[in-house]
């Protein structure tokens, strides 16, 4: 075990600068970061410009390319006071991006505590009679539910509960002009777009709960588990629910990867100013420095969930090796 | 037979399917005595198996059973949940046919054992453990211990099998009911099994009840046989005189269906178990009998009628030649 | 009972599994079972239904439609056009510069599964290719297809849209092949290099399960080429999860559509066009001001269609793949 996480670890690092690698390539040609600093810098001189081209490596040609992938690895390396800054006004990216990961992570994690928790119950609920009717309303709304875009469902939540009903604030993480913490206001302002990412996961988990309960359904270790003499909800709890959660944790594992990046469009309705809004801005003004970070939180955190994925599915499945 | 522990009157089982209601088990009488062991035949699908788990209350939801079982005088068909926990795992318990999914992979194996000692004892983790691997070590599993640590896929078939033996037997039960123990395993295996199994009939005086198609395993540890077709009983006798004077065509069937000395062919029985969507009227046998005549269309309950010591379904039993041709 | 050998099971007759069960073998062909089970799966029938209708609605939109797509309801010097609600001369209201909702949902509709359309099929033929020559070749190309579409797949769906997005924009050369960022046919492309990896994967188990099978082999024995197993024996039998990925594609496209103009990144059709995602573009500000109408209806007809689709692809699922079954 101890040493497949070794190994696996060591495998990060050049997948990571493999996938890096793609991606500084796709921004490169995809945003040409040269023209966008001096879009946004209009009156830089030749000087700056070409300052800018070399702290970020962004030198032409096929070796230009590997060359300057590497001088920005370089600098990326030495830590975030070396990263190079923003185009807009030479900010720094760190500490904003550390503000966006920390906004999403608490979006993140209270929906998912939430969603899966909701989830996974109701999946288990609509198990237990499978064909009846609390099986049948579970199942088709969360159908009906998964099939809904985000999008769709943020902006008519924003559109009844924020403007016509005025019960919760639209938008942001606090009213303007407030500084400081304030846990009442960031409840209130957390509520809408916590129930849009919960719902999506809601619907989808409980479907998978429910399939994957119903697949072990009728295995033989169920009914050796009832000719035991055991109650009928020890028999649910040890023995169904907890062979069943096997995929789903692992499913789990793999979709807590995506996270990160994966709130853009909740992030974007309800201006909360979370990763997705930042990469939005970024992609928007073509600030190559400010992108490339964002990309390797991006493909760290699903890298790393990977792994994650893949070890609990061996510590929940006694049969799989890992090796 | 008054001292009979396991007694089944009239038990039916059917399934309510998309396509109909299939009827499993037609009216299945059976007794077994303390320290017993009575072997139920059959071809695959005769409802054997079903039998047992209907009146445990194993079977899913859309089965019906109906009828009368009692182990050690209560009754478990209708029993409300709770009388079948009591009953199950403590006085009666089942070996089931495939070693090999019966276990939950997830857990290991000492756990397992500890589930249903825990189940109907009120004892520490500890003492349950300790337990545990006593019956490991009864089941001939060598250093049980170590081996109760184990997950099921790190064990044979075989162990596997005395694993669910020794879990069957952890409240020392009234009744063991073994469906198929053995199918699954290579000959050696299956002999070691079928010892284990007639060690703890002696030694417990537990009930047992042997189901198996296979006629050399009732020949080697049974007391008493029932031949199972279509759901229903077609023939009890004691092993001596089922192998030596067969009472039903369709046992003559089963022994001349088995390789004996000096003979090279098999006779498989011709024709295949009836449909039980719709069960034919009658000797559901009569399809495929040699001797059936218009009579043994009659719909009538099939009483068993004696012949010589035995007990026949056959109606014509005493009129026709059953001589198994050797 | 000397001459009695320990026998083992199997040497006793044992009858066909059919009878074993005692199930009658129905003589219905394969088609007529599966056409029963889709319409007997009652979501997928009403959807059926919804989606015809709609799809008539909208292949006859000059019909169909009240206006034209940029004609307003009345002149602005007759009467107030802006921000209208629904009323008898725009069914859904108006919008800022007083187009008819009603007239613009059916042409956006048309726009928007049009390019669902589109690009489903295109996913599927990429897909189901790529995924035949992996299973069947296996070894290096396999390899990389798997690793490829491993990484493209764990990505945040929108992250990689629209970083994929970007990067063929900036490809000049393929401007000629894939057209201009904004257009129409360079969404199709762009989706559909999405789309194909599911499908891929899925061809790619199948033709892996179906390679083992009996009758793959006989046909190999006498002498069948690896080309002409894949045409005459592996696609007919994966046509199934093909026609459910090939449904499910047409949804993800329309919703990934909206979401990218929903973003100002999608499709502009431009002057005599408009899509559901630029609907729902509006739609956004239209929240904000209270204009529920603008809301309601571009993102009940996206709702609409996706849950329709989605039902349709389930319906298919069961019918085309009993072993899918989900334990009745
Ligand atoms: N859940 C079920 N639904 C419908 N029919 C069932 C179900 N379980 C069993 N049956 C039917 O009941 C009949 C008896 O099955 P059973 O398992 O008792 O046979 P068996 O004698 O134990 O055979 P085997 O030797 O193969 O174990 C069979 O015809 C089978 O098709
Ligand atoms: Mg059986």
């Amino acid at each position: 075990m101890l040493r497949f996480i070794i190994r696996r670890l060591l495998w990060l690092v050049p997948t990571v600068v493999f996938v890096t690698f793609l991606v500084y390539v796709a921004i490169r040609i995809g945003w040409n970061p040269v023209a966008t600093y001096k879009r946004a810098n209009p009156r830089a001189s030749e000087a700056k410009v070409q300052q800018y081209i070399e702290v970020n490596g962004l030198y032409e040609g096929f070796w230009g390319y590997i060359r300057g992938y590497f001088s920005w690895l370089w600098s990326f390396v030495q830590g975030p006071d070396q990263w190079p800054r923003s185009i807009k006004g030479r900010a720094e990216v760190w500490p904003p991006l550390r503000y966006s990961m920390f906004n999403t992570l608490r979006l993140a994690g209270i929906s998912t505590i939430i969603g899966i928790s909701i989830g996974l119950l109701t999946g288990i609920i609509a198990s237990l009679r499978p064909g009846g009717i609390v099986d049948g309303v579970i199942n088709t709304s969360a159908f009906v539910v998964g099939s809904i875009q985000p999008f769709v469902s943020a902006v008519v939540l924003q559109l009844i509960f924020a403007v016509q009903l005025g019960w919760l604030p639209p938008a942001g993480v606090y009213p303007p002009g407030q500084d400081g913490f304030d846990l009442w206001l960031m409840t209130q302002h957390l509520i809408l777009p916590v129930t849009v990412v919960a719902i999506q996961i809601i619907a989808g988990y409980a479907r998978y709960m429910r399939a994957s309960i119903l697949d072990v359904r009728s295995s033989d270790y169920l009914r050796t588990a009832r000719a035991k003499g055991i109650s009928e909800f020890r028999v649910l709890t040890r023995h169904s629910v907890r062979n069943a959660l096997v995929p789903v944790v692992t499913l789990l594992g793999l979709d807590l990867g995506t996270i990160l990046g994966g709130l853009i469009i909740t992030e974007a309705i309800f201006e909360y100013p979370g990763m997705g809004v930042f990469f939005l801005r970024a992609a928007g003004n073509g600030d190559f420095p400010q992108l490339m970070p964002y990309m390797v939180i991006i493909i760290v955190s699903v890298l790393m969930f990977n792994l994650i994925a893949d070890l609990t599915y061996a510590v929940l499945d006694p049969r799989i090796r890992l090796d | 037979m008054t001292d009979s522990v396991l007694k089944l009157r009239d038990v039916k089982v059917s399934f309510n399917t998309e396509n109909g209601v299939v009827q499993a088990v037609r009216g299945v009488d059976l007794d077994v005595a303390a320290g017993e062991m009575v072997g139920v035949v059959g071809e695959s699908g005769s409802g054997k198996s079903v039998t047992f788990l209907g009146v445990m209350g194993l079977l899913p939801g859309s089965a019906t059973v109906t009828g009368s079982a009692t182990v050690g005088g209560v009754e478990m068909v209708g029993g409300g949940k709770k009388v079948l926990r009591g009953i199950r795992g403590k006085k009666m318990a089942m070996i089931f046919q495939d070693p090999l999914s019966a276990l939950n992979p997830v857990h290991k194996i000492g756990d397992q054992i500890i589930e249903i000692i825990r189940a109907h004892n009120d004892v520490s983790n500890s003492e349950a453990s300790t337990r545990a691997v006593e019956l490991l070590d009864i089941v001939g599993i060598p250093q049980p211990k170590e081996r109760s640590r184990q997950y099921p896929h790190e064990f044979s078939g075989g162990m596997r099998q005395r694993v669910m033996i020794a879990m069957a037997i952890a409240n020392d039960p009234d009744v063991l009911i073994a469906d198929e123990p053995t199918t699954a395993l290579d000959v050696t295996v299956q002999a070691q099994i079928l010892e284990v199994i007639q060690r703890i009939q002696r030694d417990m005086r537990t009930a047992v009840v042997m189901i198996t198609h296979d006629l050399g395993v009732i020949a080697r540890v049974a007391d008493r046989v029932q031949v199972m077709y279509a759901g229903r009983v077609v023939e009890r006798a004691s092993v001596m005189n089922l192998f030596d004077e067969p009472s039903h065509p369709y046992t003559v069937g089963l022994l001349s269906s088995l390789p004996r000395h000096g003979q090279t062919r098999l006779e498989p029985i011709i024709g295949s178990p009836p449909n039980m969507l719709q069960p034919p009227s009658g000797c559901a046998f009569r399809a495929r009998c040699t001797f059936a005549t218009d009579a043994c269309a009659v719909d009538v309950l099939p009483e068993l009628v004696p012949h010589g010591e035995s007990m026949s379904a056959c109606i014509r039993v005493n009129e026709i030649d059953l001589a198994v041709k050797v | 009972m000397t001459d009695i050998a320990v026998s083992d099971s199997d040497d006793i007759e044992l009858p066909p599994a059919d009878a074993v069960q005692g199930l009658t073998v129905q003589s219905v062909s394969p088609t007529r079972m599966a056409w029963r089970r889709y319409w007997r799966h009652w979501g997928a029938a009403i959807s059926t239904v919804i989606m015809g209708f709609l799809l008539v609605v909208v292949i006859l939109a000059p019909i169909t439609a009240r206006y034209g797509v940029d004609e307003q309801v009345c002149d602005i010097s007759v009467c107030k056009n802006q921000f209208l609600p629904p009323s008898s001369i725009a069914w859904f209201g108006t919008d800022s510069i007083g187009h008819d909702m009603y007239s613009r949902l059916i042409y956006g509709m048309r726009v928007s599964i049009f390019i669902g359309i589109a690009s489903a099929f295109l996913s599927v033929l990429i897909g189901t290719a790529v995924g035949a020559i992996a299973g069947l070749r296996g070894g290096r190309f396999d390899d990389i297809v798997m690793r490829v579409t491993d990484i493209f797949l764990a990505f945040p769906f929108l992250v990689a849209v629209i970083v994929v997005r970007q990067f063929l924009g900036g490809l000049d050369f393929l401007e000629p092949i894939i057209g201009e960022v904004s257009s129409i046919k360079f969404m199709i492309f762009l989706f559909a290099i999405f789309g194909w990896m599911g499908v891929a994967r899925l061809v790619r188990g199948q033709v892996l399960a179906l390679k083992e099978r009996e009758f793959i082999e006989a046909a190999r024995a006498v002498g069948a080429t690896n080309k002409r197993v894949v045409i005459a024996h592996l696609l007919p039998n994966s046509i199934g999860p093909i026609l459910v990925a090939l449904t499910l594609s047409v949804i993800g496209a329309i919703t990934a559509e909206s979401t990218l103009s929903f973003f100002g990144l999608g499709p502009q059709p431009g002057q005599g066009s408009t899509s559901l995602g630029q609907l729902i573009e509006l739609a956004r500000s239209g929240a904000r001001q209270g204009n529920w109408w603008l809301v309601v209806f571009p993102c009940g007809a996206l709702v609409l269609l996706a849950v329709c689709i989605n039902f349709i692809g389930d319906g298919l699922r069961d019918a085309l793949d009993p072993k899918l079954d989900k334990g009745h």
